[in-house]
């Protein structure tokens, strides 16, 4: 907002931009050109193995042609926003970013084979339980209680789904278990925050120490034990009828499985709620003002309990998630960080849901690209693959998109008069 | 006219104060009941009871001859009582139709607003008393006087037929104190009952049909505004008599001390927020900053005084280049400085007096001797100035959080005054002070420009900046509007170029233009 209110300031930022659109320009020339020998060729394939779709060839091009284009267009993106500017600032520097991430990938592919439908499909499959990670700290920040435990809430929901699971051999009581621990692990949370009015900082580490600690504890002594209770059955694909088949998009976008779905789901329902119903009104403005909600009669204090529990299940799915969808199996620490990363893409995305699947998908691509690029065996160490998504993160949150504004009464702890 | 509200004998204890001490009090339908009193005078306490935020200790509430009891805002709200705070209520990101239908909101099933039928009722509200407020603006948008409406729709929209207004004129310059007065008569035309709780005895006086004085927890008396003035008015507020302008004398002023060329500062945000000032302030005067706030006032004081870099120009005190000097050079130069936020930037609320009295000086002999602090120089000194400065504590090293306002704005004008200064610099001196406190403040403050030190003051009290300067500048939005000299000026020119007019080129105001200058 405020931003946007003085005028040469969005000038001189309009002209930063336009000079960093020409030095990426320069880096694809300078970091990708000079590696590049003039018979080599690139080739993008589009192929998913088990899916009925569509077919199409691959895309075969000489290396050194298309890194020129994609120079080309991006200088030339950059001379156009410092001559006339564009007017949306920020879809601009995404398709930049975009077109360097495409000659990076036509590089690194080039003499060998990058399969782009892979490679998308396999960034939504990670993006998924940093979406949710993300979702969860929408719920509660959004009502003003910061929500720093969702690593433990999500690892603590992974365990119960696992075991819950396990026993019923049903993945839907693997979800049923999870939401119930990560909305327990959350109630906590919301009782040290909202009616003890703990440091929230403190509150949601020592939710997330109590978590490594009792899911450790917990898998040392039972589930290595006894490895029936470790033994959950994993959701399967399914894929959509007829949109599936679309090439390219199809066997990347919907032939997954009902987890990513319910997902997509959330993400809807909860932007819609947040923004046209009574609910969400509520918790804004509780989230904002809570003095001002309290005099027109709202409970603030029943508001954040809600929606810190709710915040509570819904990072209990994202720990489901991850036991279920692929691995099944809990392991200690599994979440590896996921909920903090969600965090990050919560504040990336404004506090929306949409804004949050936006940059869950980004840090997905930077996850899933670091896999990618290991095997293609380019000539940088794995160890800076490793820190893609972690730097993505960093980057992030040093505000290259502009900062973006935490509901007024984010942490504050409500006192009565 | 039948009574709509009648309080008896209510009565609220906290730990060590009587706030109310059995209160009555009634409202007539369709009239402006006046609340008066200092602050801590008990006003804010009874309206908190009387809307829910409070529970009292004794009394009862009657509404409309029934006796009930409110235990929280809702209650108040079912009745009809609404209240517009003092600090608004207001979420500033959402638009007037989210604030107004907040806990009230019409829905379609599953709870999905609906904003329209939401949007139509404050449309048709805000025509029937003339508010003039669009239902899709977002509140931060809005200027104050706008917002102070929206708070008031809040109620209306709510049915509330007894309103309390609580020191609603403090945010407003002349012209939407004006603009208000007629919405309130408006409202009460159509049958509703005000509460207007105040300070300022000539808007209550304007505006009530009957007033009620509190003083010390107790009502004082109660009067109506034909039959009283402001002086018995003050007398019953503080219990005594009251002088209400500041006595000074003429001086002819002096040499130049604060000179300021084409000072630019940014906010927060990095917008500008002083755009390229210039003036001078010479000993022996009291320069007045006049404006609604948020005009740049505050990033001025900041930039003078060395908080706040500044962005160009030039900056000079007693002739000495102070243009980046940091806030002690600034001091060490014979700058006092009484700032705006006593509580966070002029005290240490958890320091005792004694060493709040020596902030400024605590690394200069004879505080400091050799990297040593003399706690026995500090206590001495602080015996001295807390009598000298009419300081009331029980003891030097309570905690300066433990007293009250006055007593800590006391504080500060002992620490920045006790000592030889050049230059004077206070931001909002006597903000929420009692009578008592102000007078006592405004005597130093004119003693030092009779001592012949340059004064400088930035004041949101109009009243307090034309009683108490000598020439007063007018700020809108970073730019001086207009010069002029106090005794050549009424409330309404000041009242315009406060709110962007430029001053008429006739009479006056150029020839004090150019006297100033």
């Amino acid at each position: 907002m405020t931003d946007s209110q003085t005028p040469e300031r969005s000038r001189r930022r309009a002209r930063t931009l336009g000079i960093a659109f020409l030095l990426f320009a320069l880096g694809i020339l300078i970091l990708f050109m000079p590696s590049t020998e003039p018979g080599q060729q690139t080739r993008f394939s589009f192929v998913e193995t088990r899916a009925e779709a569509l077919q199409i060839g691959d895309l075969i091009f000489p290396t050194r042609i298309g890194l020129s284009l994609l120079a080309v267009l991006t200088a030339f993106t950059g001379a156009w926003q410092l001559v006339r500017g564009f007017g949306r600032a920020n879809t601009v520097l995404g398709i930049v970013v975009g077109l360097f991430i495409l000659a990076f990938l036509t590089w690194a592919a080039r003499d060998q084979s990058m399969n782009l439908t892979g490679l998308i499909k396999s960034s939504l499959l990670r993006a998924v339980p940093i979406t949710l990670a993300a979702l969860s700290g929408v719920m509660c920040e959004r009502s003003g209680v910061i929500n720093i435990g969702i690593e433990g809430m999500m690892l603590t929901g992974a365990f119960a789904s696992a075991v819950a699971a396990s026993v019923a051999s049903s993945v839907w009581m693997g979800l049923v278990g999870a939401m119930l621990a990560g909305g327990l692990m959350a109630s906590l949370l919301a009782v040290l925050a909202i009616r003890y009015k703990v440091d929230q900082i403190v509150a949601g580490t020592a939710i997330n120490i109590l978590a490594t600690g009792l899911t450790g504890y917990l898998n040392s002594r039972f589930l290595q034990r006894t490895p029936e209770l470790n033994r959950p059955p994993t959701f399967s694909a399914f894929p959509i009828p007829g949109l599936s088949r679309i090439p390219i998009i199809g066997p990347a976008v919907f032939n997954h499985s009902f987890a990513v779905y319910l997902t997509m789901a959330l993400i809807v329902i909860i932007q819609v709620m947040l923004f046209y119903t009574r609910w969400g009104l509520r918790t804004r403005a509780v989230g904002e003002h809570p003095r001002a909600a309290d005099t027109l009669g709202v409970n603030v204090f029943l508001t954040r309990y809600i929606n810190v529990m709710l915040g509570g299940m819904v990072a209990g799915l994202g720990g489901a998630y991850l036991v279920l969808s692929s691995v099944a199996r809990f392991d200690e620490l599994m979440t590896a960080g996921k909920g903090f990363i969600g965090l990050a893409a919560m504040i990336f995305g404004k506090w929306n849901p949409i804004g949050a699947l936006g940059s869950s998908l980004i840090f997905g691509f930077a996850d899933s690209l670091q896999t990618r690029l290991a095997i293609l065996s380019i000539p940088i160490p794995s160890q800076f693959l490793l820190m893609a998504p972690y730097l993505a993160t960093v980057i992030v949150l040093a505000g290259v998109v502009g900062r973006s504004r935490p509901p007024a009464a984010d942490g504050v702890p409500y006192e009565k008069e | 006219m039948s009574t709509v509200l009648e309080l008896k004998g209510i009565t609220k204890r906290f730990p060590g104060v009587l706030a109310n001490d059995h209160i009555d009090l009634s409202l007539e339908k369709g009239e402006v009941l006046g609340l008066l009193g200092e602050n801590g005078a008990g006003k804010s306490t009874l309206m908190n009871i009387l809307y829910g935020l409070y529970a009292p200790d004794e009394g009862e509430i009657h509404v409309r001859g029934a006796e009930v009891r409110i235990t929280r805002p809702s209650d108040a709200i079912a009745l009809g009582i609404g209240m517009v705070h003092q600090h608004f209520m207001l979420v500033p990101v959402l638009t007037v139709t989210d604030n107004v239908m907040l806990g009230m909101e019409p829905a379609h099933f599953l709870g999905f607003l609906d904003r329209s039928v939401a949007a139509r009722r404050i449309q048709e509200v805000s025509n029937r008393y003339g508010l003039g407020v669009d239902p899709s603006a977002v509140i931060e948008d809005l200027p104050v006087g706008i917002q102070q409406r929206v708070e008031i729709i809040k109620l209306l929209y709510r049915n509330a037929d007894i309103l309390i207004l609580d020191e609603p004129t403090a945010v407003l310059t002349p012209q939407e104190v004006e603009g208000l007065f007629k919405v309130i008569r408006s409202m009460v035309s159509q049958g509703k009952s005000v509460i207007f709780i105040s300070h300022k005895l000539k808007e209550v006086l304007e505006i009530s049909d009957r007033i009620v004085v509190l003083r010390s927890g107790r009502v004082a008396g109660t009067t109506t505004s034909a039959a009283s003035d402001e002086r018995d008015l003050a007398a019953m507020m503080v219990g005594r008599e009251v002088i209400l302008s500041v006595p000074k004398e003429a001086r002819a002023p002096e040499a130049v001390i604060l000179q300021v060329e084409d000072l630019a500062v940014r906010d927060d945000h990095g917008a500008m927020a002083v755009k390229g000032i210039s003036f001078q302030v010479r000993g022996g005067e009291i320069v007045g900053v006049a404006g609604v706030q948020g005009n740049g006032q505050t990033e001025l004081v900041e930039a003078l005084t060395g908080l706040r870099p500044i962005d160009g120009g030039r900056l000079e005190i007693a002739g000495r280049d102070v243009t980046r000097a940091t806030p002690r050079k600034v001091t060490e130069v014979g700058t006092a400085h009484i700032p705006e936020d006593r509580q966070h930037v002029g005290l240490v609320l958890d320091y005792p007096i004694t060493h709040n009295l020596v902030l400024n000086s605590y690394y200069l002999p004879p505080v400091a001797r050799d990297w040593v602090i003399q706690e026995e120089v500090i206590n001495e000194r602080a015996e001295r100035l807390v009598a000298e400065y009419d300081i009331r504590t029980p003891n030097t090293f309570t905690p300066v959080g433990n007293l009250s306002g006055g007593n800590q704005q006391k504080v500060i004008v002992a620490r920045e005054l006790s000592r030889p200064v050049k230059l004077t610099i206070a931001s909002q001196p006597t903000r929420g002070l009692d009578v008592g406190s102000i007078e006592y403040i405004h005597g130093q403050l004119v003693r030092k420009r009779d001592e012949g030190a340059a004064v400088f003051v930035v004041s949101a009290e109009l009243d307090e900046v034309m009683s108490l300067a000598d020439r007063i500048i007018v700020m809108y939005e970073g730019r001086i509007m207009g010069v002029v000299a106090a005794e050549h000026t009424t409330k309404e020119d000041l009242g315009l170029m406060m709110a962007g007019v430029a001053p008429s080129s006739k009479g006056t105001h150029i020839s004090a233009l150019q006297s100033a200058g």
